[in-house]
């Protein structure tokens, strides 16, 4: 569902599996049998091609039998309810589902009427925990470490659930995370309390001051129209990750995007490829936290 | 109103603590109905003989209890509710009045559409029903409706409760023909553009949880709007299920500052009662904790939004206060499908006639106010809100245990526990986020003209041959 009843122990299995399966895609012949037999669902209600396809390589890789349901060719599209089409599947004999959702607790609301596992691939605005393990995973191969280090969140917070998966998985792991972004795209503007437990900024350059960790997040060019931006210009002008910016946070700092990345807005070109980016990286580890995530709740028995 | 008395019997509540906060009674007592109507009240024998006796030791005897807003959902929608099933959850609840909101299909615009909600509730219901009529014509907030025909016709007020008037001139002109009637207007407040796409209260909790929130400011502004066009008017506007501590304390600074309009408001039992945290679950949570496998509970969906415990503490003192006049339930029923699905596409609302009693009984035991004003609440206090369409009705004494007043009564035990089981509902709305819950206060009897509507188990009746025996 979400990595927020996640122990710093239960991301340490995680990443010591996901070093092995690291191991196994480096291989000629990247394929293990070891979930042969089991049967991964992949059902996405939004779409989406990255998550997507990286659960169906992980699945396989390990030799599961995967298939993949787009919302829109399914009978969701003639009306049918989330819980209809998930028990379809189920009678079908999927052993584990993927699922991908535009409404959050989607997947709260499966898990209560459903016995098949499911691994939440993004829920609203709620969670996406697999990209905050691929992303904690990233952070801790390269710089070593993850607690202490200091992380900060770029754009629109409101409406990322990439954001809410991090600040969860980054708090439990130790590392400080400052949330910036435009106000009207940050929680909190209202003087609540209790979430989130983190400053929140909306001055960028105050924000990278230090930071060993920078990650874009996708903006959504249609806020726009929703009246929270002013334009794209303005957005680019205050919050666009730029080399300048960059060189506040600390040297070797890492630039790190959940993807697709909109080049010219959240990042300039030059910075999503540059030295300190490692968003490719985080593609190719996704597949291999996937593959961990699946081994561990398909693998090995209950 | 099927369980009217018939002509010349008698029946009497023998031995209870009748309260009636209208006359400031409060004393064990005996009270007789003849013809439906309250023939006498007082302490030892009856002038008459009864035919029936209901024994209630014990028990509190009270003007029965009159609900302001609730959706019984026919015609249109008999597959969430009808006027059989919403009244017998009333009668269950003790409600023995309530009033019926327009959003129906067709919407209660016409003479055609009163008359058939009244004439379905003559013949297929339990308790009384008092149709409340549209503002505008099909709710679109584009042309009023027909206010003079609908109030001959039987409606008691006017809204267009569930789609907010936004045109602030219509409502202006909406308040000027009700108020030449004598009539409230009864309006749900919300800013429809603040609240757009919101599915609960804006909060930290709503960010946590990644659902779009409806701010506090979409209800206030509403309230504030409404406000002035009473003034502008001089017209009653009735706040709807005020639910934040900024709407009650613009009520509050209205009703102090003593100008032209009437503004009076209701509050619900589970804005009385319940926060935001049970989006999290039955069992609530903490914001800061790991969500729970029952986060996302569709029944904790409703509009307006359950909120944070500050609102619902000072909603708690605005209704002893007497700011808030009235409890009504905004009893929405809906079928399992409208909420075993997303919580951004289930349904709003709580089915709230059979809870609404044993929840807010919970601010006696707690010491919020006292059992008269509890009552006051449940009875006078709504019927001075329709005082006028009651008269025209023939219902004037509604809400009081006068003697003249129509027999309508409601037996409790303010003691007894019991567990919310949804299953057992008269409603065909099992949505309530109180299954499994312990309330403490329990219905026993109403009694509808005379006539019982609903007998709690082990109630005993003596029918007439027992009574000439003993």
């Amino acid at each position: 569902m979400d990595v927020d009843d996640f122990s710093v122990a239960d991301y340490d299995l995680v990443f010591e599996t996901a070093d092995a399966m690291r191991e196994v895609l480096g291989r000629e012949i990247k394929k293990v049998p070891t979930l042969r037999g089991k049967s991964v669902v992949t059902v996405f209600f939004e779409p989406s091609t990255r998550t997507r396809v990286s659960f169906e390589m992980a699945a396989k890789a390990l030799s599961a039998d995967c298939t993949s349901i787009a919302a829109a060719t399914s009978s969701v599209a003639k009306g049918e309810s989330l819980l209809d089409t998930l028990r379809t599947i189920q009678s079908l004999g999927a052993d584990l589902v993927v699922m991908r959702h535009s409404a959050s607790g989607a997947p709260y609301l499966a898990a209560r009427h459903l016995d098949m596992a499911i691994v939440n691939a993004g829920d609203g605005c709620h969670a996406h925990p697999t990209q905050a393990l691929l992303d904690l995973y990233t952070i801790r191969r390269h710089l070593g470490r993850l607690a202490g280090l200091k992380a900060v969140l770029v754009g629109d917070i409101l409406h990322s659930r990439v954001a809410r998966s991090n600040l969860s998985a980054m708090t439990t792991l130790g590392l400080e995370v400052t949330l910036c972004g435009p106000p009207s795209l940050l929680p909190g503007s209202n003087g609540d309390a209790g979430w989130p437990a983190c400053p929140v900024e909306t001055d960028l350059d105050r924000a990278l001051e230090g930071a060993d960790v920078v990650m874009g997040l996708r903006l959504q060019l249609e806020r726009q129209e929703q009246g929270l931006l002013p334009s794209i210009r303005e957005y680019v002008r205050s919050y666009q990750i730029t080399r300048e910016r960059l060189a506040r946070a600390r040297p070797g700092a890492l630039l790190m995007h959940p993807g697709p990345v909109n080049e010219g807005v959240e990042l300039t070109p030059d910075v999503a490829h540059g030295v300190q980016s490692v968003i490719e990286e985080q593609v190719t580890n996704g597949v291999a936290i996937r593959m961990a995530l699946l081994y561990l709740l398909l693998g090995r028995g209950q | 109103m099927a369980p009217t008395q018939a002509e010349g019997k008698t029946l009497l509540i023998h031995e209870g603590r009748l309260l009636d906060p209208s006359q400031g009674l409060d004393a064990v007592g005996s009270l007789l109905f003849k013809d439906g109507r309250i023939e006498w009240w007082g302490q030892g024998e009856p002038p008459v003989k009864p035919n029936a006796v209901i024994s209630v030791p014990g028990l509190v005897v009270c003007p029965g209890f009159i609900d302001l807003h609730c959706h019984l959902r026919e015609p249109g929608f008999e597959d969430k509710e009808t006027i059989a099933t919403g009244t017998r959850a009333a009668a269950r609840g003790g409600f023995t009045t309530v009033c019926s909101m327009a959003n129906t299909r067709p919407t209660v615009d016409s003479r055609a559409t009163v008359e058939l909600v009244l004439h379905k509730a003559r013949t297929e219901g339990s308790v009384r029903v008092l149709p409340v009529a549209c503002v505008t014509q099909g709710q679109q907030g584009k042309q009023l409706a027909e206010f003079g025909e609908l109030a001959e016709a039987g409606a008691v007020a006017y809204s267009d409760d569930g789609r907010p008037v936004a045109d602030a001139r219509l409502l202006r002109h909406a308040l000027e023909y009700a108020r030449a009637l004598g009539r409230p207007v009864l309006e749900h407040c919300e800013d429809p553009a603040l609240a757009a796409g919101g599915v609960m209260n804006e909060s930290a909790l709503a960010h946590r949880l990644g659902l779009k929130g409806m701010p506090a400011a979409a209800e206030e502004a509403a309230v504030a709007r409404d406000i002035a066009l009473a003034e502008l008017t001089g017209a009653h506007v009735h706040i709807q299920h005020v639910s934040t501590a900024g709407a009650v304390e613009l009520v509050r600074r209205e009703q102090q500052s003593r100008r032209v309009g009437t503004v009076t408001a209701e509050a619900t039992p589970h804005h009385l009662m319940l926060t935001e945290a049970l989006v999290l679950g039955p069992k609530g949570g903490d914001i800061t904790a790991a969500l729970g496998p029952g986060a996302y509970d569709a029944n904790a969906k409703v509009n307006p939004p359950l909120r944070a415990q500050a609102d619902v503490e000072a909603l708690r003192q605005a209704l002893a206060e007497g700011v808030i006049q009235a409890i009504a339930t905004d009893h929405a029923p809906h079928t399992l499908a409208d909420k075993l699905c997303e919580f951004d596409q289930a349904a709003s609302g709580i089915s709230g006639l059979e809870t609404a009693f044993g929840l807010v009984m919970g601010l006696v035991h707690a010491s919020v106010l006292d059992l008269p004003t509890l009552v006051a609440r449940l009875t006078s206090g709504p019927a001075r809100i329709i005082e006028r369409g009651l008269a025209d009705q023939g219902l004037s004494g509604l809400g009081s245990l006068r003697v003249g007043a129509p027999a309508d009564v409601t037996v409790f035990d303010p003691n007894a526990e019991w567990t919310v089981d949804p299953g057992q509902f008269a409603s065909k709305g099992k949505n309530t986020p109180l299954a499994g819950w312990r309330l403490k206060g329990r219905v026993m009897a109403t009694i509808v003209g005379g006539g019982i509507a609903y007998a709690a188990p082990g109630l005993a009746v003596q029918k007439a041959v027992e009574v000439a025996g003993a």
